[in-house]
């Protein structure tokens, strides 16, 4: 990658359902190549942060840049054109039930590229095998295990190669194997592909393994209360509650 | 960067004579189209005997999983005819990739094969499957017997804002559309009887035809059928979304029981609430015969009433709301078992909630035929 502009700015945004606001005043960029957190304790709107980032939810407030085009002011074509370049992992996986694992991962593959269907097959193929499920092609959703469902989910989010990769909590209910796997596919492919990622997590292990930037939600102040690099965080931060996150408590135990 | 027909390029030379050189160049995203791994093949096959074959990518302007599956296919073909494949002209990042996709051996034995089996044995498995289904239906209506007898003892468990829940759910909500089908059944039967009755002067009767046919079963068979549209679908979708997300695996693992905590308020507030809703849709179906026959037929509202109160006996009625509490334990039945038995995905819900309603019509009409039979044979 060339071009070192910004490639997602955070301008002032504030999230609410309804009248309740989750977070507020959200200012923050992240460069082409980045691997970003969102970190957070639970409930302090990391998922929600996330629906904004990727068009699900317009934000009571605020914009969203994506290489300098303010995503929600945009015209519906423009924004659909922007979200094709996005790969999303869901949560809970979010596979379509009703589809084996290569027809989920297919899917996007026959809508938007030019590939025969057996060139669509190796891709396939080939993204299972990222994750880890080769051989799990004709499976059904329902019939793989949770950890396998969510892998499948990482594989249906990198079909078309996006620019940029959305996790939302991906190595949460993952075996330790997985989850270190998982995290060099992380860094493989924003290392080979130049893809940015934006990952949702509240792993350590993953935090300081992958990220070379981040943001820390706070629960009860509804904003920001640090970011950057999470190694320097956990070097440089003064704020108890960033620390307390990043060590597991153990600093809040040792003052008792 | 958008997803654009790319322009890759490939060409072969032979620096030796056992090496085969490629050249990769242009761009390998996927989005274009993409050359075919047989390309190397033919290379290979063309010309003496490859021992190795190298890779040079200065070319390359842009790659992305194109590029990985290309190299995957040419790396398998190649490691079946015992060539060596060197890596190092590659991309490091297509190599490390390559590698991660390859860590995790294929699991052997899970490829699943979709063939059918001969004709015969699919008979034979339909049969097995329907005499299986046959047996569920079976044990799921003891299993509610069951649970029936532990409410009279007063143990069963269920949470009585549920079943009030469902009371309004199946019994209020349900009123307009009652009232809007059975008016117009009303009405139909008085025209069609009406034309008929009319070339005898005896307009008067189409009281008692409309009367009694509201009463004795169309009412019943109205609401029933409305019920097993609206309601005992709405049951299978919500006890078969339930059992999607591992709801009821949770209730069983509390040891409560999901025959009493489910199914019980269900069927007892269908149960509850079929005779009233029947109850009512025979008035409708009166009030729209009423309209026909002061409208049309020139009698008296008065006349007709009369009329109706003398055919119309209390008999009717009973066997009316019997047939309705009957349909209202099948529907009820019907939903709640297809919400059971639904399987783990988005479409099996849809299928439990077709299910649910051709059960429930079915068995409506067949209860129906029955019950006449039985009445017929009584002298009732």
């Amino acid at each position: 990658m060339t071009q070192r502009e910004a490639h997602i700015t955070v301008k002032d945004l504030t999230m609410a359902y309804g009248d309740f606001v989750i977070q507020k005043n959200l200012n923050f960029t992240i460069q082409h190549g980045d691997i970003f957190l969102v970190m957070g304790g639970s409930g302090c709107g990391k998922s929600t942060i996330m629906r904004a980032l990727v068009g699900l939810k317009e934000p009571a407030k605020g914009r969203v840049l994506y290489d300098g085009m303010s995503f929600w002011e945009a015209e519906p074509e423009e924004q659909d054109r922007t979200m094709r370049r996005f790969g999303v992992m869901f949560q809970s996986g979010a596979l379509w039930s009703s589809m084996t694992l290569a027809e989920n991962v297919a899917l996007s593959l026959e809508e938007y590229t030019d590939l025969t269907p057996g060139q669509i097959r190796e891709v396939v193929s080939l993204k299972l095998a990222l994750v880890g499920l080769s051989g799990f092609e004709e499976f059904y959703p329902s019939e793989i295990s949770g950890g396998m469902q969510k892998r499948a989910g990482v594989a249906r989010a990198m079909a078309l190669d996006p620019d940029i990769l959305f996790f939302d909590e991906p190595s949460a209910g993952l075996d330790p194997i997985s989850s270190r796997r998982l995290d060099d596919l992380i860094l493989e492919l924003r290392d080979s592909l130049g893809t940015t990622m934006v990952v949702v997590t509240h792993e350590l292990a993953s935090i300081f393994a992958i990220g070379n930037n981040s943001v820390f939600l706070d629960p009860e102040t509804r904003t920001m209360i640090a970011s950057g690099d999470p190694k320097k965080l956990l070097a440089e931060s003064r704020d108890p509650k960033v620390h307390k996150f990043l060590t597991r408590g153990e600093e809040g135990a040792r003052e008792q | 960067m958008e997803i654009e027909s790319g322009q890759y390029e490939m060409s072969f030379s032979r620096p030796k004579e056992d090496t085969l050189l490629v050249r990769l160049a242009g761009n390998w995203r996927i989005g274009g189209r993409l050359p075919s791994a047989g390309e190397v093949q033919k290379q290979i096959e063309s010309g003496p005997r490859i021992q190795r074959i190298v890779f040079n990518t200065e070319g390359l302007t842009d790659w992305g999983s194109g590029l990985l599956t290309f190299l995957i296919k040419v790396i398998h073909q190649c490691s079946r005819k015992k060539i060596r494949v060197e890596k190092a002209g590659l991309p490091k990042g297509a190599v490390k990739l390559i590698a991660i996709a390859s860590a995790v051996p294929e699991e052997k034995g899970s490829q699943k094969k979709g063939t059918r089996g001969p004709f015969l044995s699919r008979i034979g498995e339909s049969t097995i499957a329907f005499s299986r289904s046959v047996v569920e239906m079976l044990g799921f209506i003891g299993d509610a017997t069951v649970a029936f007898i532990r409410l009279l003892k007063g143990k069963a468990r269920f949470r009585r804002s549920d079943f009030i829940l469902t009371i309004q759910q199946c019994g209020v909500q349900a009123l307009p559309i009652v009232s809007l089908i059975s008016l117009l059944i009303g009405l139909i039967l008085a025209f069609v009887g009406a034309v008929q009755l009319m070339m005898f002067g005896a307009q008067i009767y189409v009281a008692s035809l409309v009367g009694i046919s509201m009463v004795r079963v169309m009412g019943a068979i109205m609401t029933g059928i409305i019920m097993a549209g609206r309601t005992g679908a709405a049951f299978a979708a919500q006890l078969g979304t339930m059992q999607v997300n591992e709801e009821i695996d949770a209730l069983k693992t509390l040891g409560i029981s999901p025959m009493e905590f489910l199914v019980l308020p269900r069927m007892l507030a269908l149960v509850l609430m079929m005779p009233l809703l029947c109850l009512y849709a025979d008035l409708m179906g009166i009030l729209g015969g009423l309209i026909v026959g002061v409208g049309m037929l020139d009698l008296s509202a008065v006349e007709y009433f009369n009329q109706t109160r003398a055919s119309v006996t209390l008999n009717h009625f009973w066997i009316g709301l019997f047939h309705s509490a009957v349909f209202g334990v099948l529907v009820a039945l019907a939903g709640c078992l297809r919400g059971l038995q639904c399987g783990r995905s988005a479409s099996a819900v849809g299928d439990a909630a077709t299910s649910a309603v051709v059960t429930g019509i079915v068995s409506i009409i067949v209860a129906t035929a029955i019950i006449t039979i039985i009445c017929n044979v009584l002298g009732i």
